[in-house]
């Protein structure tokens, strides 16, 4: 043996050991990576801007004397009805399957606490979620698992779904350790299948019928509920600008950081566009038509805090939607079942294996002896919490702006830390009036 | 008899007229609509147990959602006609386009003439009676209920469907992926006389003229030896 230095082990950047893991799992396997939740790389997001508070040029609010109001109104283009919210964060569509009852109970309950909305799911209505939502919005998804005409007349919402951040042009999946008896019942399915969904609505394609689908949908509830349409973070212009035309009250628009109940990892990682590169385009086209503001936009995927909240209004939306930060203030991904998720080969806060039906918490699981683990009114009341901190932080941010409602905020209360981060949200660099792509000095 | 002149009082004043029904104890039940010229979402979401027959061809999504009413077309009926179906008759005396039934979840969908892709679309209870032909992709993931086609299916039926049942008295072109034919059992000829008889063709068709298809289930847990079947 020489006693010369040796080169030291050195790794791949390409063929990293997690990728070589992988690999290893699909050749033992023979099928790909399935999971719940949303992106885990790292992408430009809200983390890479910052607000301009206010100095000479603007003056800020008061914070704790100044009103700075957080309501919002959905619908108003045609609905006879439109929704009025007292803060601008919405709970994401969510299905009963994916979920406990009790967690979707306990999302109504802290909702309607905190003055917000709640959202079905492809799994059709839970008398858990009527019951303690005050404002329910039903989802109407291509496989229209438990869709009838009761429901979309008590619902207070419709939301047409084309797609999701997570898998923009795929459809749900839940896996048969999820149907349960009482999911198999709502979903007219055979029980302990694996249950897939499917990526295109079964009665319409393309946005004239769209367009005709909305009048249905219109007609069978006597124009009262608002509807909206939901689309995946992918081409984010044109899918608001065909939405609006298709006759759309609000639009939600949903990044790739948005969850996913389950589907393949690949999907997950691979397809769609972070949420800060779809909201510009979203109000760029709403602009175009002459509808911002007229036609509301709702956003999500990757919304965690007040900062998040404002710094999304300020780029032009309307409300935001929350689904992955309201599971985990529910509880999910909680250290305190640590040695459980041990058991399962995971970690507290890396947990995804949503669909496999065994989350400790008790919360992406229709397993009872785990989800009678969770507590619904307790699970409701840190919801309301977190809710509560978010519209306080916005209201922080907004008044230190000097803006008297979190919609009053705008882009130019916004600079950026990246260059990338400045092309995708349309604000300059940090200490530049430089906007990638469009102008300005460096 | 209720006539409502669509061209004259528009859509909006005839399912408000209709959905007023709900509920209610009335001697309002039969209805004719005339002037219905392609119109789309004609007698959507009515739930009364009345009479309704539109004199003329409709547009889309005639009868959506209908439940408990007995609406008869004299024509032909564009896309999803009865889609979502919960209950009541649907009766079309012409041909239906694109998707007729789609995800009906009960009552009856009877089809004089033919129709068109994708009848049935994941279909979840709703029975349906064609005297015609049946387009491409018919019954793709059909859920539950009962397909009757007194002619012939077009390629890929019963695709990737789960236990809905399926009866064609002519030829199929092609099965879906995961949809077999299956042998019909004493059960089958009962409930089929009994739907050829609901769908206004025991004249027409015998239940012993039929073949059935249904799930083969081998793609209700997901096998990556079966993958090049997805």
């Amino acid at each position: 043996m020489s006693d010369f230095p040796r080169t030291p082990p050195r790794y791949s950047a390409t063929f990293t050991p997690a990728v070589n893991a992988e690999i290893r799992r699909a050749a033992a396997t023979g099928i790909y990576d399935i999971r719940g939740g949303g992106t885990k790389r790292h992408l430009p997001h809200f983390d890479d801007l910052l607000f301009l508070g206010a100095s000479i040029s603007r003056y800020p609010l008061e914070g704790y004397r100044e009103k700075c109001t957080t309501d919002v109104w959905l619908g108003t283009r045609h609905a006879k009805k439109p929704i009025h919210l007292d803060i601008p964060v919405t709970i994401a569509g969510m299905s009963f399957g994916a979920l406990s009852g009790p967690a979707k109970e306990a999302l109504g309950r802290g909702a309607s606490a905190a003055g917000t909305s709640t959202t079905t799911g492809d799994g059709g209505m839970t008398e858990e979620e009527r019951g303690h939502s005050k404002t329910l919005v039903y989802q109407y998804l291509p496989s229209r698992y438990g869709m009838n005409p009761d429901d979309l007349r008590r619902a207070d919402a419709i939301e047409v779904v084309v797609g999701q951040g997570a898998k923009p042009g795929g459809g749900g999946m839940l896996l048969g350790q999820k149907i349960s008896d009482r999911v198999a019942n709502m979903r007219n399915l055979p029980k302990g299948i694996d249950q897939r969904s499917a990526c295109r609505h079964p009665d319409w394609t393309g946005p004239d019928d769209l367009e005709i689908k909305i009048l249905e949908l219109r007609e069978i509830t006597d124009w009262e509920k608002p509807i909206y349409v939901k689309v995946g973070g992918a081409r984010p212009y044109y899918d608001t600008a065909l939405a609006v035309k298709a006759g759309a009250d609000v639009v939600v628009l949903d990044g790739m950081q948005g969850g996913t109940a389950a589907t393949q990892d690949v999907f997950i990682e691979h397809v769609g566009m972070p949420i800060l590169a779809c909201i510009p385009l979203a109000v760029k086209a709403l602009q175009d038509l002459g509808m911002h503001r007229k036609v509301q936009l709702i956003v999500s995927g990757g919304i965690r805090s007040g900062a998040d909240v404002a710094k999304a209004m300020a780029l032009g939306a309307d409300a935001v939607a929350i689904g992955t930060a309201a599971l985990i203030a529910l509880g999910d991904n909680d250290p305190r079942w640590e040695e459980e998720y041990k058991k399962l080969g995971t970690t507290a806060d890396a947990y995804d294996d949503w669909h496999e039906g065994k989350d400790p918490a008790g919360i992406t699981t229709q397993d009872p002896e785990l989800y009678k683990r969770f507590d619904p009114v307790l699970g409701g009341r840190r919801l309301k919490n977190y809710l509560k901190v978010m519209t306080l932080e916005a209201q922080t941010i907004a008044r230190a702006c000097g803006k008297n409602s979190l919609h009053n905020l705008e882009p130019e209360d916004l600079c950026s830390l990246t260059i990338e981060a400045a092309a995708m949200a349309g604000v300059p660099l940090a200490g530049t009036s430089w906007i990638p792509g469009r102008g300005g000095n460096f | 008899m209720q006539t409502f002149d669509l061209s004259a009082q528009g859509l909006r004043a005839l399912n408000s007229s209709l959905h007023a029904l709900r509920g209610q104890t009335t001697n309002m039940t039969s209805w004719e609509i005339i002037n219905p010229r392609g119109a789309h979402a004609i007698a959507a979401g009515v739930d009364a147990p009345v009479e309704i027959t539109v004199r003329g061809s409709t547009g889309y999504y005639c009868a959506g959602m209908n439940k408990q009413a007995t609406i008869r077309i004299a024509g032909s009926a564009g896309p999803g006609v009865a889609e979502n179906m919960m209950s009541g008759t649907v009766i079309i005396d012409g041909d239906a386009s694109q998707y007729a039934g789609a995800t009906g979840r009960g009552g009856l969908l009877v089809i004089k003439g033919n129709a068109s892709s994708r009848c049935g679309i994941s279909m979840k209870g709703i029975d349906i009676v064609v005297h015609g032909n049946i387009g491409h992709m018919s019954a793709f993931m059909a859920q539950s209920g009962n397909l009757v086609v007194l002619g012939d299916a077009g390629e890929a039926l019963g695709d990737s469907l789960y236990e809905a049942r399926l009866f064609v008295r002519g030829s199929v072109k092609t099965l879906g992926t995961d949809c077999i034919e299956k042998e019909m059992r004493p059960e089958h000829y009962e409930a089929l006389e009994q739907l050829l008889r609901r769908g206004e063709a025991d004249g027409k068709a015998k239940p012993e003229q039929f073949r059935r298809y249904g799930s083969a289930r081998k793609l209700y847990t997901f096998n990556i030896d079966n993958a090049s079947a997805y």
